[in-house]
Parts: C-alpha cells; sequence; structure tokens
C-alpha cells in the first residue's frame, strides 16, 4: 500500500442537480457527507442551468465543511459585481468560498450583452485584467477597517480604506476600462478568496495571479504526465486540479452500458469503484486534487461516497475534513494581509 | 404604446380601485446610512450571514411578504474620502438572498439592481435563477443611476443623461420581461429574444424555465413623474415613499390615474411605502425610546457632517448644540457623492432657507439634522394598540398595500413588530394569519402575468 506524505483533495462537479432549492440542498449535503473537499457549479450557458454563483451561495448556509467554488466568467461581466459577488459568497459560507475564473469562447455569450467576440489570447487578458479588480477591491477594506468608535463617532477608520485605481495595462485588447473602487462589502473573511483558472488560461493570466490550475487531458492515461507538465509550468506555489469524467458500475449497471455523454473535453474514467480507488489514489500522487464530473450526479455521489472514498481515506490519500475551516485552509494556504495595509510584507506586484 | 401595454388592457381589471382590506409587512435592510443604529450595545454586524438570517427569519415568523435588500455600487463619499459616521458595506444583494432562500421557506426576497451597470441578459438571468432556486419568491426592484461618480466602478463607466434613464431603464425592462417570457411551455423550448435599440443589443436564447410564480415581481421606486408612470406601466408593486396618511391616499389616486392611463387596472399596481416604526408598550414609552433612537442615529459628529456635505467645506468649528453656520457654502450644488437623494441641491439658497428654518423653530445644529433626517413622515411612534388602530385606517380605505419597514437595529429591529404589532393586526383582521401560498406574487395577491403575444421573436426597436 501506497503512503501519502501530501495527501489530496476531491471536488466534484454538482451541475447535474439543476436549479431546485431541494436538489441542490441533496447534492450538497450528498456531497458533503460523501466527504468531498469542494463542490463546483459550472456556468457555461446551457438549457436549465441557473446562476453558478447563486447555486454555490444557496449552499452557503446549509453546509459546514464544503467549499463552494463556483464559474465565473470574466469576459463578458463587469469585474466590480463578479468581486462583491464573491466577497458575498464568502460571507454566506463563512470563508469556504473561491472562484473557477473563465473566458467565455462563445460567440452567444458576446452576443447577449451585444458586445463583440473575444477570442485566442485575449481571453487570458480579459481573465488577467477581471481577476486584478477583485484581488485589489477584496484588499481594498483593511481588515480591521470598521472600528465603531463611539467616542468619535466613527464607524469605519477611512485610512484603512482605499481605492482599488485599477486600470487595464497599454495594448490591452478591446476597449480598455478602469475601476475605482473601494468595494461596498468589507474584506471577504479569507482576506482574498482561492481563485483556479483552466491551465489552457494560463500565460495571459499571469500565475502568481492563481492558486489552482484545472487540468485536462484526451485520457486518462495521459491525465497524470500532463498534471506534471503543468506543475512544472506553474511551480510549487500554484496547486494543480486534475479533471475526471467519471462513470461507475451503479445500480446493478455496468459503467459502459449506462450511456454516460461526456464531450470528449476530459479524461473520462469508465468502470468499477474500486478501479476508479486505484485510479485516483495514483493520480493524487502527482495532482494536489482532482474535480470529478459524475455522469449522474446522484447515482455516481451514492457510489463515491459508498465506495471511494472512504477507501481512499483508508489510504491516507484525502486531506482531513475540517468543519468551518475555510477554502484557503484547504490548499494550504496562509490568510494574507492586504496590499494596502501598513506595514504589509506583501511584496509589490504579489497578485495573491 | 407598445404591444406588450396593449395585450395587458384586454385583460385589464375594473377601472374601479377596490381596497383589499389588508395590509402586508416588507423589510427593507438598507444595510447602510444613518437610519441604523450601530452605538448601540446590542447592534449587531451589518455583514455576517448571521445578522440577515436572524431578521429574514424573524420577519417570516411575523408572516413578512418580503426582505428586501438595497443596493449602492459606489461607497458614499464625504469631503472627497469615503464617509466614515455611518453603518457603510454590505453584500450583494443576489448573493445575499440566494443564500437565504435556503434557510426561509415563503419569504419574498427582493434585490435592488441597478440597470444602468447591468446587461438585461445577464441580470435576467441571474434574477431567474433567484426565483427559481428560491421557488418563485424572486423579485426585483428596479432602479437606475446616471452619475459618471457610480460609473466609475464599471467598464461602460458613466454613460447617461439624466434625462434618459427611464427610456432607458424602460427598454431594459421589457427586454428582461420576454427573457422571462420566452419559454413556450414550462419546459421550453425556449425562443431566441432579439432586441436592438439605441441602449442595448441583446441576442440572447434564455436558459430558464418559468417559476413557480412566472417570473420575479417587479417593485420600482421612482417617485417622479416619470418614475410614477414607468411603475404604472412596468411594475407590480411601487416602493413609495408617501407613508402619511393624507399622503398615501392622494398617492394612491394618482397612481390610479396612472395605472388606468398605461391601460392597466385600477388594482394592478400595489403600494408599499417605506416606514420606520418605534414601539412600547405604551406612547410615553414609545416617545422616550424615540428619543434614544434618534440621538443614536444622529450623533454631533454626523450632525455636522450633514451640514458640511451641502456645504461643501469643513465646519467642525461649529457646536453641535449651536445655531446653523453663518458662512455659506462653497459649492454650488451638492455632489452624488453622499447618495442620490443629496444629489443637485442649491447649496446657497438651501442654506439660507435651513438658517431661517433653524432659527424659527429655535433649533440646533444637531435637532436641526435630526428633523431632516429623522424620516418624520415615515416614522410611526406609539402604543402597539395605537399603531394597530393607525394602520387599520389604511387598510380600511385602502392608502397603502403594506409598509416596507426599515429597522433601525440589526438584527434584532423587527422582534417588537413581530412579538406585538403583528398580533394586534391580526386582531382586527387586517393583517394575514398564514401565508397564503408558497410565492412571492401569491403572498401579495397579484395575478399571474399574461405572457406578451409574440414579440418575443419580433426585433424591437426602443
Amino acid at each position: 500500500m501506497s503512503t501519502f506524505e501530501d495527501p489530496g483533495f476531491l471536488a466534484i462537479e454538482l451541475d447535474g442537480a439543476g436549479w431546485d432549492g431541494a436538489d441542490l440542498t441533496r447534492a450538497v449535503l450528498a456531497a458533503e457527507s460523501a466527504g468531498f473537499h469542494a463542490a463546483t457549479f459550472t456556468d457555461a450557458p446551457a438549457p436549465g442551468r441557473a446562476n453558478a454563483l447563486q447555486r454555490a451561495a444557496f449552499a452557503g448556509p446549509i453546509s459546514r465543511t464544503i467549499a463552494l467554488v463556483p464559474e465565473i466568467d470574466t469576459v463578458y461581466t463587469e469585474p466590480f459585481h463578479v468581486s462583491t459577488q464573491l466577497a458575498s459568497l464568502d460571507y454566506v459560507s463563512g470563508g469556504r468560498a473561491g472562484w473557477i475564473a473563465t473566458a467565455a469562447e462563445a460567440p452567444e455569450a458576446a452576443a447577449a450583452v451585444g458586445r463583440s467576440s473575444v477570442t485566442g489570447a485575449a481571453l487570458g487578458q480579459e481573465a488577467a485584467a477581471s481577476i486584478e479588480v477583485s484581488r485589489r477591491l477584496w484588499d481594498s477594506w483593511e481588515d480591521d477597517a470598521v472600528i465603531r468608535d463611539v467616542a468619535t463617532g466613527r464607524y469605519i477608520d477611512v485610512d484603512k480604506l482605499h481605492y482599488a485605481d485599477f486600470q487595464t495595462p497599454a495594448g490591452f485588447p478591446g476597449a480598455g476600462y478602469s475601476v475605482k473602487g473601494p468595494s461596498i462589502i468589507p474584506r471577504p473573511l479569507q482576506g482574498q478568496l482561492p481563485v483556479l483558472a483552466p491551465a489552457s488560461l494560463i500565460g495571459g493570466i499571469p500565475v502568481d495571479a492563481l492558486d489552482a490550475v484545472l487540468v485536462s487531458a484526451p485520457t486518462p492515461e495521459l491525465l497524470a504526465a500532463e498534471v506534471r507538465d503543468v506543475r512544472a509550468r506553474v511551480g510549487a506555489g500554484v496547486a494543480v486540479v486534475a479533471e475526471l469524467d467519471v462513470v461507475l458500475d451503479a445500480r446493478g449497471q455496468a459503467a459502459a452500458a449506462r450511456g454516460a455523454s461526456f464531450d470528449g473535453s476530459r479524461a473520462a474514467f469508465a468502470g468499477s469503484a474500486p478501479g476508479l480507488t486505484d485510479f485516483l489514489a495514483d493520480l493524487l500522487k502527482e495532482a494536489d486534487g482532482v474535480r470529478l464530473h459524475p455522469a449522474s450526479l446522484f447515482v455516481d455521489l451514492e457510489e463515491l461516497g459508498r465506495l471511494v472514498l472512504p477507501e481512499l481515506r483508508r489510504r491516507g490519500a484525502l486531506r482531513p475534513l475540517v468543519q468551518d475551516g475555510t477554502f484557503r485552509g484547504l490548499l494550504g494556504l496562509d490568510r494574507p494581509a492586504s496590499r494596502y495595509a501598513t506595514g504589509a510584507a506583501a511584496p509589490a506586484g504579489a497578485g495573491k | 404604446m407598445t404591444q406588450h401595454a396593449r395585450a395587458k388592457s384586454e385583460v385589464a381589471t375594473p377601472d374601479q380601485f377596490t381596497p383589499s382590506g389588508q395590509i402586508q409587512f416588507g423589510v427593507f435592510f438598507q444595510g447602510v446610512n444613518s437610519g441604523t443604529i450601530w452605538k448601540a450595545p446590542e447592534s449587531g454586524s451589518q455583514t455576517d450571514f448571521e445578522s440577515f438570517r436572524r431578521i429574514a427569519q424573524t420577519a417570516e415568523r411575523g408572516l413578512f411578504a418580503a426582505f428586501f435588500l438595497g443596493e449602492g455600487l459606489r461607497l458614499r463619499e464625504h469631503l472627497g474620502r469615503p464617509h466614515a459616521l455611518d453603518v457603510v458595506g454590505r453584500p450583494d444583494a443576489q448573493t445575499m438572498l440566494a443564500a437565504l432562500a435556503s434557510v426561509t421557506k415563503n419569504i419574498g426576497l427582493v434585490a435592488t439592481q441597478n440597470t444602468t451597470y447591468n446587461d438585461p441578459a445577464d441580470l435576467a438571468h441571474r434574477l431567474a435563477s433567484l426565483d427559481l432556486v428560491s421557488g418563485g419568491r424572486a423579485a426585483w426592484n428596479i432602479v437606475t443611476t446616471d452619475n459618471a461618480w457610480t460609473g466609475a466602478n464599471f467598464r461602460r463607466g458613466g454613460y447617461l443623461d439624466h434625462a434618459d434613464r427611464y427610456k432607458h431603464a424602460e427598454a431594459f425592462v421589457e427586454t428582461a420581461k420576454r427573457i422571462w417570457d420566452s419559454w413556450e411551455t414550462p419546459d421550453g423550448p425556449a425562443r431566441r429574444v432579439l432586441h436592438e435599440g439605441r441602449h442595448y443589443t441583446v441576442d440572447v436564447t434564455p436558459r430558464l424555465p418559468r417559476s413557480a410564480q412566472y417570473r420575479p415581481v417587479l417593485f420600482q421606486a421612482g417617485d417622479s413623474p416619470e418614475g410614477r408612470n414607468f411603475a404604472a406601466r412596468q411594475a407590480d408593486v411601487i416602493f413609495s415613499a408617501h407613508p402619511k396618511f393624507e399622503d398615501a391616499v392622494e398617492f394612491r389616486k394618482d397612481l390610479v390615474e396612472r395605472s388606468l392611463a398605461a391601460g392597466r387596472g385600477a388594482n394592478a399596481v400595489q403600494i408599499m411605502p417605506a416606514s420606520e416604526f418605534i414601539l412600547a408598550p405604551t406612547a410615553a414609552e414609545a416617545a422616550e425610546k424615540k428619543e434614544w433612537v434618534r440621538s443614536l442615529q444622529i450623533g454631533p459628529q454626523q450632525a455636522i457632517a450633514y451640514l458640511e456635505q451641502f456645504w461643501g467645506r469643513e465646519l467642525s468649528a461649529y457646536a453641535p448644540d449651536g445655531p446653523l453656520p453663518e458662512i455659506d457654502p462653497v459649492v454650488e450644488e451638492t455632489s452624488e457623492t453622499r447618495g442620490s437623494g443629496f444629489h443637485g441641491a442649491k447649496a446657497r439658497q438651501l442654506a439660507d432657507q435651513w438658517r431661517a428654518e433653524a432659527k424659527d423653530k429655535g433649533l440646533s445644529i444637531r435637532q436641526f439634522v435630526t428633523s431632516k433626517t429623522a424620516r418624520i413622515d415615515a416614522t410611526f411612534t406609539g402604543s402597539y394598540t395605537a399603531v394597530a388602530d393607525q394602520l387599520a385606517e389604511y387598510a380600511r380605505v385602502g392608502a397603502v398595500d403594506g409598509f416596507n419597514i426599515s429597522p433601525w437595529l440589526v438584527p434584532t429591529g423587527l422582534d417588537d413588530i413581530v412579538n406585538h404589532l403583528v398580533p394586534e393586526l391580526q386582531e382586527r383582521g387586517v393583517y394575514p394569519t398564514e401565508y397564503r401560498g408558497t410565492t412571492l406574487r401569491g403572498h401579495l395577491g397579484l395575478e399571474t402575468p399574461v405572457r406578451s403575444a409574440d414579440e418575443a421573436v419580433a426585433a424591437v426597436r426602443a
């Protein structure tokens, strides 16, 4: 049996729960009790798919352990709204929020808001700008800005609020913009929310602006090598999370017979729970985490919770679950001082 | 008039306004400004989720129809820096409401959202999401902004003429309605929505079906003639600024006329004025409590800062308990940086007027400012029974459909109302004794909208 010096974490995509409150509740509680460390919420436009951030927010008050990580597009959204929505998610989840920053490529996303389509390298630059706006706004209130000083009548210490004064850099594709700040909400509980992005955006997004990258490969066999490759590019400071579609033998049906309709954009595992357990145990030696995309949420979640996660935990492959912990804590990240705090140790230009 | 309004007139209710004989409550969690007391020992956090949960659950225990969140997209400033003396900082409305949806069952969830700094397709989608995850309890309180100062936080900047903002808002709301109307049946398919106008170009295939209440309820708060007409054409409920009995009756008459003129029924638009309640077992105790509330809402520093906003200069040399400053303002007009209510007053003229008024009434700076900011008309002060009698009269004549209550304490500010006033109102038969349905539209007794004909496929020019 292998030993794990550095156990990993498991995330599950909850898209299959749909938009109904009762289904969302059932899904998030099932994922939490199965022992997943994080739940993600995709936001790619699809019929019947409700806003990811709101589904994550709905899950906040009814869960205690699982990190809640919605996808939010950076290209056709207002960075100021994105920042305050995510900060608010951190409050309603007790510091368990994160952000998968995506860059919408579909022309439909541009048409919906009447903008021209952004493509190629410009996608990464849009993502980088939006992430930088969020990070500055999250720091724009120092931690102790709310003082409630009755003697002087001051609710806040105005010296501890800061303008973000973001301006898109020279050479920014498309219409540049600026964001003044400060944020309209005090600093998030975690200080800075962990920011994740697909590996395809690295480069456009500077590595030091990210806390984790999501890595895909065409087949399960190629996934570990891809993880190693990406890790070499991003260095030790960024967690590497492997993406895996999963369909398990379940309810008396073989995985192959269940008719999973994966789109081929990710490695897909089809097989038995023990087979997946072994595969994940190996993969977690390379990757810091794995995100599972179940073929059928409630069917596969049941198998995962019953057979796969307990065994991985027994083998020491998984990090402990911390009730009322933070997402930063899960990723092994300290709570950073605000970049604007007097005496802050953050070097100039540090992204996170 | 658009096809939309014509379609509505065919199903318009009779042109006689009929009082329901009932009132409902909403709670307006303003989050910022001097109305919320932060100096009392029992003042809780303004950002922790527990404060919001406590208020929403108390309101739900009191059968409130709706929980409102305000929105401000730039922090208020004072003489060029963030304003330090009042409560400041609040969560994003829809994110907070989505979270509250999981810990409440019945209460409506109303998000104040700006038409100027959002995209119609995106905002309509997010509101539809909130409506679905909450099981048909979402509403949108439509507000507009036009200033470049707020626009400095957004990609698009400040880009609207003041005169244009309702045209812009109306194109926005019409587009949102078409997006919500776009599903052929509850299960789909969705029809593509196109809009090409002066303000927006939208081409979207909506992703979400109708909710249990068909689509989010629409609130609107503008009080100018344009704002009222806009509400009469588009809104389900108007969040009015006229709580005082005679004003409320006048406002009702005015709104009924405007609704009829817009081709809608006399009862089509409900009215819920902003209000504040200071209650106690006896009138004397309530009056005493009011003194206490006011002294904490407007402290000495806040009184001076209030005048500084209009004078445009530092006035800290003046005593809060002395007369208004003799020196004149240094600005022509007050700026928008303390919020829209402060915007655009002729400073010099106002100062003269105020000095005369304060002298006439013998008021100090602090007393004068308290009188200006204390929502005089909006405050119901008295014993539980006396205030219940007062509200029963509103219900009897149909002056309003309810009150949107701003608690002055977070998170305990509704306790008195729910524990004492609500039972008194129920005894008088003017307040619900249970939730009427599971949706906000149901609680308010609003009709299900009629799906706008085949507009959804037609490109409309605003």
